[in-house]
Order: structure tokens, then sequence, then C-alpha cells
């Protein structure tokens, strides 16, 4: 199997682009990744989204966005709800390692801010059990504060210190000029924000927001004829669970992220301490909490009391979404695995301006898709 | 919704039919061909009990389009007495009344409204059991 690296990425603003189209967004970004990069011919490309084919009513994305972006090349189109963006990049790295392809685009697109909320929301529903949690009236909110409470109550942990997430997150967006919500917070607000579905509030939840992120990937070998700071992809896993959470062993472990993360963690050759930033899917505060827990950074129980504690606060030993993350930065769905792996890739780079960790050697992204059901890790290292 | 597509979902969503492994013993609601826990494809068709505990739930302040007329309302996943796990809404009870833990039973229930022409919706909901007559 051939090593692969990123050589380009390029985001658009996540918020709400009414005056773009779902393919402006994408050649906007996937046009940066092409100048990023050096503008290398590609051999495939790979479109991760969720909702299109029912919000905007087109599908066939994969030939679509080829088309307007110039390249008539072999187009896939992955969906696997929220994590569309890491599914399509594993399915494009592995599109390079095997050899068939030598460079290929990998891009995430979602447009949501055409419908009203509700509207919205119903597709985003599409992520849960239709027919037995949708249909008896769950939302997808709801179902993340069931995992929620029940996590407060098997460990004991008081609301506040999930207020402390999104807080962290909010601060570190205002660095972040690719974020949609670039103001601070404080825990107060977040606690006295609108309840969605109890006990989450509106400051838990990730905001909906239209936006595209790209990369290109090729092999190694061809990234040193172009560049010294290689960004090696070191590791990747998916792990599947259960679609419904009525049908999960367990709520408070997240079996799709360990086994993803320990596929990543093994191929990388790496332990989780060995992480210097992560990129992490919180979608919601518990999401982070778990994620935290899963990826191995704290133990089970202990992810909110570590964040309390200011385990994971500036000058940690861990840098966690310093984008701002799905809270901050934004969540436009089928594009949030991309943007992760595109802020990792600019991290390990030193190429991530105020956002920059010191010295970032080996970077992390954990991409969820429904409440737990799909979830990509990918593991990437800076090598001179 | 299409007529098929509610009509088909009858068995389950309206008594509570679902499956159980005869190799490794679990059940589940709806009825499906392998089970998830053990990959037998040896499953028969039950009926699951009406009656069972509260494992988590959730209020709904924002809640999916057709269900306004209900909210706020809450949500809960519910362990029937044999193992199964569903996730319905709890119905007959205050807010503050909900405890994770507490013993309810199903109840059939009009869920929602397919629009204004459309097919009306139903299934199960759950409400607490007040006078518990056995201890489990």
């Amino acid at each position: 199997m051939r090593e692969v690296a990123v050589i380009g990425v390029g985001m658009t603003k996540v918020g709400q682009h009414f005056d773009k189209a779902l393919r402006d967004l994408f050649v906007d970004a996937a046009l940066k990744a092409f100048d990023d990069a050096g503008n290398p011919n590609i051999d495939a490309l790979y479109v991760g989204n969720m909702v299109a084919g029912e919000a905007i009513g087109q599908s066939n994305l994969g030939a679509y966005l080829a088309d307007y972006l110039g390249v008539k090349v072999p187009a896939f189109h992955i969906e696997s709800a929220c994590s569309s963006g890491g599914a399509a990049f594993i399915l494009g790295v592995l599109g390079v390692m095997s050899g068939y392809f030598d460079t290929v685009l990998v891009g995430g697109v979602e447009k949501l801010t055409e419908y009203p909320t509700q509207t919205t929301t119903l597709h985003l529903a599409g992520a849960a059990e239709q027919e037995y949690e949708v249909y008896f009236g769950a939302s997808f909110t709801s179902l993340n504060a069931m995992i929620m409470r029940y996590y407060m109550h098997k460990f004991n942990v008081p609301r506040e210190y999930f207020a402390e997430w999104p807080v962290m997150m909010h601060e570190n967006a205002t660095k972040n000029p690719y974020a949609q919500l670039r103001f601070k917070t404080t825990i107060e607000k977040v606690l006295s924000s609108p309840i969605i579905a109890d006990p989450l509030t509106l400051f838990d939840c990730s905001p909906t927001g239209d936006g595209a992120a790209a990369v290109i990937i090729t092999t190694v070998e061809n990234a040193k004829k172009i560049t010294d700071t290689i960004v090696k992809v070191a590791g990747f896993g998916m792990g599947v669970d259960s679609i419904s959470l009525a049908m999960r062993n367990e709520l408070t472990t997240l079996a799709a992220s360990v086994n993803a993360s320990r596929k990543a963690y093994k191929m990388a050759k790496i332990e989780p301490k060995d992480v210097d930033v992560a990129e992490i899917h919180d979608a919601f505060s518990i999401m982070a909490i778990l994620a935290i827990e899963d990826l191995g950074f704290s133990e089970k129980g202990k992810g909110a009391i570590d964040l309390h504690d200011g385990k994971y606060a500036k000058d940690g030993d861990i840098a966690l979404n310093p984008s701002g993350g799905l809270k901050a930065r934004g969540h436009p769905v089928g594009a949030t695995g991309v943007y992760q792996i595109a802020e990792i890739t600019l991290q390990l780079r030193g190429d991530a301006g105020e956002m920059q960790v010191p010295d970032a050697e080996i970077g992390l992204a954990q991409n969820i898709g429904g409440s737990g059901s799909s979830i990509t890790v990918s593991i990437l290292k800076r090598e001179r | 919704m299409s007529v098929p597509k509610y009509w088909r979902e009858i068995p389950y969503r309206f008594r509570l039919e679902g499956g159980t492994c005869k190799d490794c013993g679990k059940s589940f609601i709806p009825y499906r061909y392998v089970c998830p826990y053990c990959g037998s494809r040896n499953i028969e068709r039950t009926t699951m009990p009406r009656t069972g505990k509260v494992v988590t739930y959730s209020i709904l302040y924002v809640f999916p389009k057709g269900f306004k007329k209900q909210a706020p309302y809450a949500v809960a996943l519910v362990e029937l007495d044999n193992g199964a796990r569903v996730v319905s809404q709890l119905t007959d009870c205050d807010f503050d009344e909900i405890k994770i833990g507490m013993r309810v039973e199903a109840i059939f229930r009009r869920i929602t409204e397919d629009g204004k022409d459309g097919i009306i919706k139903y299934g199960y909901k759950f409400r607490p059991i007040f006078q518990n007559k056995e201890k489990h």
C-alpha cells in the first residue's frame, strides 16, 4: 500500500450563503484547494453530502459537481449523515493508497439555510431511525439529550460542567476566519439559553449553516516533489453501530468511536497521548464529552470533570477544536468532516494563523454520523 | 406518507410485535431477519410485554414537523420487561413526575397526522404505572 499525503486545502466561511448555490460553495472551496496544492491534475473526485437530494432535489452529485468544477473525472458521492465528509476522505485515501488513482480531490458541501428550520430539522432527522424514533416524535437533538441525561445520572456529573464546552469553543472560534459563530459566550448564557430538548439548551447545540471544504490528496512520493512539509495520512478507521439508540448495549460509550479510533491509532502506531491537536465532532456538548473519553483522552465518566478541572484548557497536553468545532466553527453536515481534515492539515503545516497550536505534529479528526451510528477517525502526521 | 409504508408497520407499532432470537434470547422491535446481538437468523415472531421502565428521557421544546399540538412533550427510551428497548413519548404525567427507572406501561395513542388530508398515525406511547402491584 502506498503512503498518502494531503497537499492542498480550501474552505468557505460557514454561514448563511443566500447568494451562493451548492455548486458555487463547492467550487469555491475546491478551487482554493487546487491553488493551495499548486493546481495538480486530479484523477477522481469524492464528495460528502447528506441532504442535497432531499433539500434541493439534486442527486447525482458526483457528476454534478465534477461538471461545475470543470473536471470530467470519475466522481463519487458518499453519504453517511454528518460523517459523510469523514467517510469521503477515507475512501479518497483508499483510492490513492491502492494505486488506482494518484491524486484525488475530496470535498464536502452542504446547504442548510434555504428552508425554514423545521424543514431542515426534518431533513437532518434522516440521520436517525425514521420508522421507530422519528415517527414517535423524537428529534435528533432529543436523542442526544437522552444520552446526556443518562450520562449525568450514571456518572453524577453536574449539568453546569457541560456548559464549559461551548464557552471554550466560542472563544476558539473568535480566532477562526472561517467560523460561523465568532463571538464569546459565558456559562450563564449557555445555561439560560432556550431549552431545545432538556437538558440540552440552544448553546449546547451546533448551529445550522452552509459551507464547503476540500482537500487534495496524493502519494507521499508526489508530495515530496512540491513541498518539504509532508502532512501524511498516518491512520484511519471507521466504526458502525446501531442506527437506533434503543438497540445500543451502552449509552455512554459510542462503540463506533472506540472501534474507529483503535483502528486508526494502531495503523498510525501511536497512542492517544501522542495526539497534539484534535478536531472532534461536538454537534452537542455531550458528544464532545463522549468523544474525549472514547478517543482515549479522558477515562470513561471523567471527560466533563477533566474539562472542568482545566485538562483541556490552553497550554494543556492536547488542543481540542482550535477551530471552534461544530459548536462555533459551524456544522455544514456533509462538509464538516472535510473541514476537520483541512484544519488539522493547516495546524500540522504551521499555517493555522491565530488558531495555531505551537509545533503540532500529530493531529486527529473525529466525525460522527447519526447519534453515534457511523464514526470516522483519521490521524495526520507531519514529516519534514 | 404512502399507505403501504404505514400499513406494514402496524403489527409492531400497534401491538408491540417484534422478534426474539432463539439463540441468544434477546428481543427487539420491529421484527428483523438477523439478530443484531449475535447474528443468528433464527428469529421468532413474538409480542413484547407492555410494561417496562424509563432508561432515560428528554423534554422537547423544539419539535419535529407535525408535533406542534403536543409540544412541549416528553420522549423516553423505555426498557420493556423482556429487555427489548423502544423510543416513544411519555404521556399522562407531569414532567416533574418523570424519573429514570420509573415503571411505565404501553398505551395505544394517536401519534400525529400527516397533514390535513393524510393518514392519522397511531402507535404506542407510555404512561406511568402508579399502582404497581408487583416489585421488580
